[in-house]
């Protein structure tokens, strides 16, 4: 539990990552941030305090944000040391000034991963978590071809476990969190959604093995179960993905090593 | 004068689409490779576009201003998704959706674009659960609904309250397959500042790519924008900060018509504002309002916290007034009755502006864990902003900016009057008249981009010849470069001493308070003196730190804001020129002896679609006429 601080305001001292761009080098810089209302998200205090430097003619801090309310994923900033910052199952935007108080020192930096370059201050390239979603993390449905939504039951329990795994907002926390800035709890957490669904089985093998093996060419690394990947979750994805899709890859690496390869079927019609 | 035809299909009502869809022009399946199309926006209407498209075979090229299209506001969407499958047996149909959604909009939408949106609803489900999206369903395995706002039926789909979110990534993901598939040439961290138009059609855009600052020119066969909507006019909204108006301004402002600007949705239930450091209004879902109760004291000034408020002091506002609808009242309807409460003296928190959603009459009744199971994620997010825990205590909402029905004039096949320029989503203004109702926004996104769209621009696309697509050496991209250069340097070489955010802070107040909930004559006179002053204030005095080559938000930010000031002007001169109140446009001179909305279906049954004629010159004011074929226009009644 975070500590609330329901003073009025307060002041604290920022260190703060700045790097001008993904090839130069980056250093912390220390900016007081005064005045401060404890009902302030930290995204609004560092609104403040940028309108402050481009006042004194410095580059204000560049920090990827969007919604602001939890769900876009952009927000990503390590605070003290903890990707997302204090507060359990939240993101970045969803933290609070008032679980700090009056003279600390907050230490911002990016999320640090090799798969996640820093593009400016703050601001990171997470382009590599798409490129595994284009891989495979998806059910090939054209517009149009659907059947009736009703036609296939879906067990509640079923339907619920896909949809806590489908609330991952793709914010590379838990990279961030890992030693080893693994993504298998991002790629399981996808890969169970779409597993757990029946009409996600056609695809099942393919998508896994996909999946994993294009995460591990962008460089993200291996997991060693230590689960700060979840700890560190906005949306306190569980790491039984993780599990989950490991069996799901050992099955689908069995089948795909040992499968006669299908006849040619494709060819033109008369 | 720019020659607005809707383009409406002859015919019965229930029979126009399905009419039109056999007599629209093909393009024949080895001839779509040869057609580019550019998409720019990835929310729900883009991602569905780009990828049903490049199924079709067409290649799409597309642009979004976010990392990644997965971050499109379409996410944050919450309370669910419409449909007319009468999955609950309560008399639903195509019909009745199409009614409630046509007299949610104060009869100010076209009846053949809402009757089609009723019919492909039940696609979209179909669609979506293909793809994986886990909405809710019961114990047997079936799909669950719930209730929303203007409908007597149970018809909205759910996923929890992150609805958005999954649509969202339902499209995504059909997006990133179509891209690693090589379909689709996608684009992120691109922002479309301008559009080229060559001899009279839309053929091209240009991009600033904001992490590197490099403008590139893109031509195309066709252009489609599904950018979203433009409440971030006001500062404070529910809208994702990024979220603007600048695709569809400058499409104005090469020549695009914009419609209705003045119709804006403000939601009942959103979190109050705490303070003037505040970024961001958080919207509690409608779907709140199936179980919860919204009251206000009855003596105005009641210090009282809530528990100490005995029943009797209490007034249940909405249930009182509206009876039938109670709770689930349409938006503006539900709103305007919080603002008058608030008005009056009842509003409750420290600022006054406020009234209380209260769980306690669901919570006595169905028990806590079932309230946590359908709400759980609102409440946390209540918590997390309020540090108020509303299983205890009721919540406390206020009204604030959430959607624009107004946009960009489209054609019915989407189509805006630039040829070749269409429009989808939230950017366009077809659908929703002058109120939407609760999760009509996602049905409306996914219907233009999966099963509009992929018939209506191939009726175009037949008539370009391929392989016509002009080179970006022509003279009109060049234009169109050295403008959006142009503009950069301009805000670059300012080097005022007030920031982009004073300005943002300031126009959103003359927004809010002139062109807001309620609007009067002399207050958007007095906006219409304001916003230029505003401008010519942002013009000499604006501070844009940086360089325009590398990335630069602040840039970014002023870019957009200078586009809301001169789009707030416009917003104010639409509410003034219409002198009528409908839906969310209510004019205080035009009201009924109960303080409804009094609409003028002599003078104002009509859309009014702005043509830019010149920064130096009033816009002028085009209108389609709304003929009604098939239903009668009638007083909107919750009562």
């Amino acid at each position: 539990m975070v500590a609330v601080n329901t003073q009025k305001l307060f002041s604290v001292t920022l260190r703060v990552w700045r790097q001008a761009g993904p090839a130069q080098p980056g250093k912390f810089v220390e900016y007081p941030a005064k005045d401060l209302n404890p009902n302030m998200s930290f995204l609004e205090m560092l609104d403040v305090v940028n309108d402050e430097l481009a006042a004194q003619g410095i580059e204000p801090i560049a920090f990827a944000h969007d919604c602001r309310e939890g769900i876009c994923g952009t927000c990503s900033c390590t605070i003290n040391g903890k990707p997302h910052g204090p507060g359990k199952g939240v993101a970045t935007c969803q933290t609070y000034m008032r679980s700090f108080s009056d003279g600390d020192t907050i230490v911002v930096e990016p999320f640090r991963a090799r798969a996640f370059p820093v593009i400016k201050d703050l601001v990171i390239d997470r382009a590599a978590f798409d490129k595994i979603q284009q891989a495979g993390g998806f059910i090939t449905a054209r517009a149009g071809s659907a059947p009736e939504a009703n036609a296939l039951p879906i067990a509640k329990g079923d339907a619920d476990l896909a949809m806590d795994a489908a609330q991952c907002i793709g914010c590379g926390a838990c990279v961030a969190a890992c030693k080893n800035a693994s993504a298998m709890l991002f790629v399981s957490a996808k890969v169970s959604h779409l597993g757990l669904l029946p009409q996600g089985q056609a695809e099942r093998d393919r998508r896994v093995l996909a999946m994993v093996n294009t995460m591990d060419a962008l460089g993200f690394g291996s997991c060693t179960n230590q689960y700060e990947c979840s700890a560190a979750c906005p949306k306190l994805i569980s790491h039984d993905f993780i599990a989950r899709m490991n069996r799901d890859y050992v099955k689908a690496s069995f089948r795909s090593a040992f499968k006669a390869a299908p006849a040619n079927t494709s060819g033109g019609g008369a | 004068m720019a020659t607005l035809n809707s383009k409406i299909p002859t015919g019965p009502l229930a029979e126009k689409w399905r009419k039109h869809k056999t007599e629209i022009k093909l393009v024949n399946p080895a001839n779509k490779r040869k057609y580019e199309v550019i998409v720019v926006g990835a929310g729900l209407a883009g991602a569905s576009a780009a990828s049903s498209l490049a199924d079709l075979g067409y290649k799409v090229k597309c642009f979004v201003f976010h990392d990644s299209p997965r971050r499109a506001h379409s996410i944050a969407a919450q309370g669910g998704i419409n449909a007319a499958k009468n999955y609950q047996n309560d008399g639903d149909s195509v019909h009745r959706l199409f009614y409630d959604t046509l007299k949610g909009g104060d009869y100010r939408a076209r009846e053949a674009n809402v009757h089609r949106l009723a019919e492909v609803s039940v696609n979209i489900i179909d669609q979506c659960v293909a793809q994986g999206v886990p909405f809710a369903r019961e114990y047997g395995g079936l799909l669950a609904n719930r209730s929303f706002g203007g409908a007597q039926v149970s018809r909205t789909f759910y996923a929890r309250g992150q609805t958005g979110q999954q649509l969202l990534l339902g499209a995504y993901s059909a997006l990133s397959r179509t891209v690693g598939a090589g379909a689709v040439d996608l684009h992120t961290n691109s922002e479309m500042l301008d559009l080229v138009v060559v001899n009279g059609q839309a053929k091209g855009v240009i991009i600033r790519n904001l992490v590197t600052g490099v403008i590139s020119r893109h031509s195309a066969d066709a252009v489609i924008l599904a950018t979203g909507g433009y409440g971030n006019v006001f500062n404070l909204s529910t809208y994702a900060r990024g979220s603007n108006t600048t695709a569809i301004w400058r499409a104005y402002k090469r020549g695009a018509c914009m419609a209705n600007p003045c119709y804006t949705q403000i939601h009942p239930t959103c979190i109050p504002v705490s303070g003037d450091y505040q970024s961001k209004l958080t919207l509690m879902s409608e779907s709140l309002r199936n179980d919860g109760r919204i009251w206000a004291p009855k003596k105005s000034g009641d210090a009282r916290t809530a528990a100490d408020i005995p029943e009797s002091d209490r007034d249940y506002f909405l249930e009182r007034l509206y009876p039938s609808f109670g709770n689930l009242a349409p938006r503006d309807i539900a709103s305007r009755a919080a603002k008058r409460v608030c008005d009056e003296g009842r509003g409750v928190g420290t600022t006054g502006l406020g009234v209380y959603l209260d769980f306690a009459d669901a919570i006595g009744r169905l028990g806590e864990p079932a309230v946590r199971e359908r709400y759980g994620n609102l409440f946390d997010i209540y918590h997390e902003i309020t540090a108020e825990n509303a299983y205890k205590a009721p919540m406390r909402i206020y009204p604030a900016v959430h959607y624009t029905m107004g946009g960009l004039w489209v054609d019915y096949n989407l189509m805006s009057n630039i040829p070749g320029l269409f429009v989808l989503g939230e950017a366009n203004f077809s659908d929703h008249g002058a109120n939407r109702l609760g999760a009509s926004a996602l049905m409306q996104g996914l219907a233009d981009g999966y099963f509009v769209i992929p018939y209506t621009v191939g009726d175009y696309l037949a008539g370009q010849k391929s392989g016509s697509r002009p080179s970006t050496d022509g003279a009109e991209f060049k234009q169109a470069e050295d403008n959006v250069r142009g503009l950069s340097n301009r805000l670059l070489a300012t080097k005022g001493k007030q920031p982009v955010s004073y300005f943002h802070k300031k126009l959103g107040k003359i927004i809010w308070d002139h062109c807001g909930m309620s609007r009067t004559k002399a207050g958007l006179e007095s906006a219409l003196q304001k916003i230029p002053a505003l401008r010519e204030e942002f013009n000499a005095t604006v501070n844009v730190p940086g360089s325009a080559e590398t990335l630069n938000q602040s840039l970014e930010k002023a870019g957009r804001v200078a586009d809301f000031i001169e789009l707030g002007e416009l917003m104010c001169r639409d509410a003034l020129t219409r002198e009528e109140s409908c839906g969310g446009h209510f004019r205080e001179e035009h009201q009924e002896a109960d303080g409804e909305c009094k609409r003028d279906d002599q003078n104002f049954a009509h859309v009014a679609a702005w043509e830019y004629q010149g920064d130096s010159k009033s816009p002028l004011r085009n209108t389609e006429p709304l003929n009604y074929e098939f239903t009668k226009m009638s007083v909107r009644n919750y009562k």
